[in-house]
């Protein structure tokens, strides 16, 4: 049973109906008219295949219905490359230490490059698993992995899913048009994409 | 050739023929334009992809070809039956649903009568039957359609099922009722029960549609078939939030395509029905070649076309209202039928017999009928707002152990705005 205090009074809800209301037609008449009008608006469907929202930055947003926020949007991943081609990725593991999903392995080896101690050998994301969550991309120190605007992702395979250093290089290649790499927080790796970024150097000039 | 279809007998086999062919595609393309119509109330495009097989090199037709496909699909999928299902109903039930809708196309006048070799003699009746008693065929065949459904519910040893099926045979029984009187007001104003000559009465002499006389009797007409086809908003046996599937949740494969059709084809029958009763059937003022003297092959195919599109225009109106409103919940179908529509309709039939004693359906004129038809619809009207307004409103549901707000401290009503903060 319910008692006295456990009922709060919506002042709207216990409004008595009017006539029209209990009668039914009328509103039922608006109800109608309401369907018919929507049958001869715009459709709001965007014929996938043949139609998608087009990826921009997100300065350039007009439409969000037909154009796609490509600074937030996260689709596949891609790996970085600085500004001398090199993977920007230092093999520090937080992303995959950050990964809820387990879904990135790293194989760290000494750096071929006197600006950075190690660099990754192996680096594969498996795809299937990852759930997009973005927080590789947010634990990445030197912003190295960042995912991207593309969606439709699609195999035959599950090992053709799981993409290697070189698959996700070549998808930076793709997107670095549209979403240029942003330049990383942490600027004391020589060499990773800071504004004033000289040639690489060896160690020992560093001070 | 010809000479073998002056042969009432063999000329109803090919128009059976014709007919079944022309409802089954039309029931196909019932569920494509229900789901079209679905999506463009829903500012979508609906199904618009499936071509015909990838024929006419993989264009897609605009999504026609859909039907197709769902039929396809119906054909392949396994055919499962339950292991503590009542095996022989399990399988009829179905297959009793469909025939029993099915059927009803016997009676329907589809084109009036037609003179195949055009010697001014009419040779047969566009019409698969004719019996006396077209009517009150159409009606039993009609309230037959439940036992598909609750033999159907019963036989899949399901709860939800049986809830279901329950809900339809009392729904069904109840609005039985309304229909028979709404129907009772056309027999009384044509003086008729076949369906022939319930479609020339309202053409010949002072004959005119039956809508305009009674609108409210139409009206009536139309919400119980709505009723009685489980269309919603009186889909109580599907149900599909509370029952799953309602009587069919443990149907699958063909059997189930059946069900489906059957709602169709019976949607399809009774849209027939209420045009044939109320619309005129295929007869409509001002176009030549619809008349009852032209029986030309040419004017029967004119006639059958002109009760086609009326028909789809009925079936569009169940689709639209289908994607508009709500369901009933049983308690307010079981009231809406027995303290709204049963009165109304006996009203209605008082005002048929009231203008049968004074004569007015026999006479020459069309505006009598008008006149008495329209004013007594106007007053039956009159009485069921005046009725509504008068008793205090229903009290259903949770609202019902609630106390009334007047035994409540003022401090307890809180505006609507601030009800998330009140405790």
């Amino acid at each position: 049973m319910i008692t006295e205090d456990d009922i709060i009074i919506v002042d709207d809800m216990r409004r008595d109906m009017s006539l029209t209301e209990r009668f039914y037609l009328p509103q039922i008449a608006q109800g109608l008219s309401v369907t018919l009008r929507r049958m001869f608006t715009k459709r709001v469907t965007l014929q996938y295949p043949e139609m998608r929202r087009e990826p921009k930055l997100e300065g350039d947003l007009t439409d969000p219905h037909s154009q796609l926020n490509a600074s937030r949007y996260r689709g596949v991943h891609r790996l970085n490359r600085d500004p001398d081609g090199r993977v920007a990725c230092v093999a520090c593991f937080m992303c995959e230490t950050a990964c809820p999903a387990h879904c990135i392995h790293i194989d760290a080896a000494e750096s071929p490059w006197p600006d950075r101690e190690k660099y990754p050998a192996k680096f594969d994301i498996d795809e299937l698993r990852c759930i997009y969550c973005g927080m590789c991309e947010e634990a990445c120190p030197v912003d190295a992995i960042e995912l991207t605007y593309e969606y439709d992702l699609v195999g035959n395979t599950r090992n053709e899913m799981i993409f290697d250093k070189g698959k996700l290089l070549e998808v930076f290649d793709e997107t670095c048009q549209i979403k240029p790499r942003r330049n990383p927080r942490i600027t004391g790796y020589a060499g990773t994409g800071s504004p004033d970024h000289q040639p690489a150097r060896p160690t020992g000039e560093q001070h | 050739m010809l000479d073998l279809l002056k042969n009432q007998l063999l000329f109803s086999g090919l128009l059976i023929a014709v007919l079944m062919g022309a409802i089954n595609l039309g029931v196909a393309y019932c569920t494509f334009y229900e789901r079209k119509i679905s999506a463009w109330i829903q500012n979508r495009e609906g199904p618009n992809r499936v071509g015909f097989f990838g024929l006419f090199w993989g264009f897609h037709f605009w999504g026609y070809g859909q039907p197709m496909a769902d039929g396809l699909k119906f054909l392949l999928k396994e055919e499962m039956i339950p292991d503590k299902a009542d095996k022989p109903l399990y399988v009829m039930a179905p297959a009793i649903s469909f025939i029993v809708s099915t059927i009803g196309i016997a009676v329907i006048p589809w084109g009036g009568y037609l003179d195949i070799d055009a010697d001014g003699i009419v040779d047969v009746a566009c019409q698969v039957a004719n019996p006396d008693i077209g009517l009150l065929y159409v009606l039993g065949v009609g309230s037959l359609g439940v036992y598909g459904v609750v033999l159907g519910a019963w036989a899949s040893n399901n709860k939800y099922s049986l809830f279901g099926g329950i809900r339809a045979a009392a729904q069904m029984l109840s609005y039985e009722i309304p229909l028979g009187l709404a129907i009772l007001v056309v027999v009384l104003s044509c003086g008729e029960v076949r369906l022939e000559n319930i479609v020339r009465a309202q053409i010949e002499g002072g004959g005119t549609w039956n809508v305009f006389v009674h609108p409210l009797a139409f009206f009536l007409l139309f919400v119980t078939q709505l009723a009685e086809t489980n269309r919603a908003p009186f889909d109580m046996a599907e149900s599909e939030q509370e029952l799953v599937g309602g009587f069919h949740t443990e149907y699958g494969a063909l059997k189930f395509a059946l069900f489906f059709l059957s709602e169709y084809t019976h949607m399809i029958i009774n849209s027939a029905f209420l045009c044939v009763l109320f619309l005129g059937g295929w007869h409509f003022p001002w176009i030549p070649g619809l008349g009852l003297e032209d029986t030309a092959w040419w004017a029967v195919l004119a006639k059958m076309a002109m009760l086609g599109t009326k028909i789809a225009g009925c079936v569009f109106v169940y689709m639209w209202i289908r994607w508009t409103l709500p369901r009933f919940r049983f308690d307010q179908l079981m009231r809406l039928a027995w303290k709204g529509l049963i009165p109304t309709g006996l009203g209605l039939v008082a005002l048929a017999v009231v203008m049968t004693y004074f004569g007015i359906p026999g006479s020459e004129s069309v505006w009598p009928k008008l006149i008495w038809g329209l004013g007594g619809n106007a007053a039956v009207l009159f009485m069921v707002v005046l009725v509504v307004g008068m008793s205090p409103a229903g009290v259903t549901g949770r609202q019902a152990n609630m106390p009334p707000i007047s035994l409540l401290s003022p401090a307890k009503r809180v505006p609507r705005a601030d009800q998330g903060t009140a405790n």
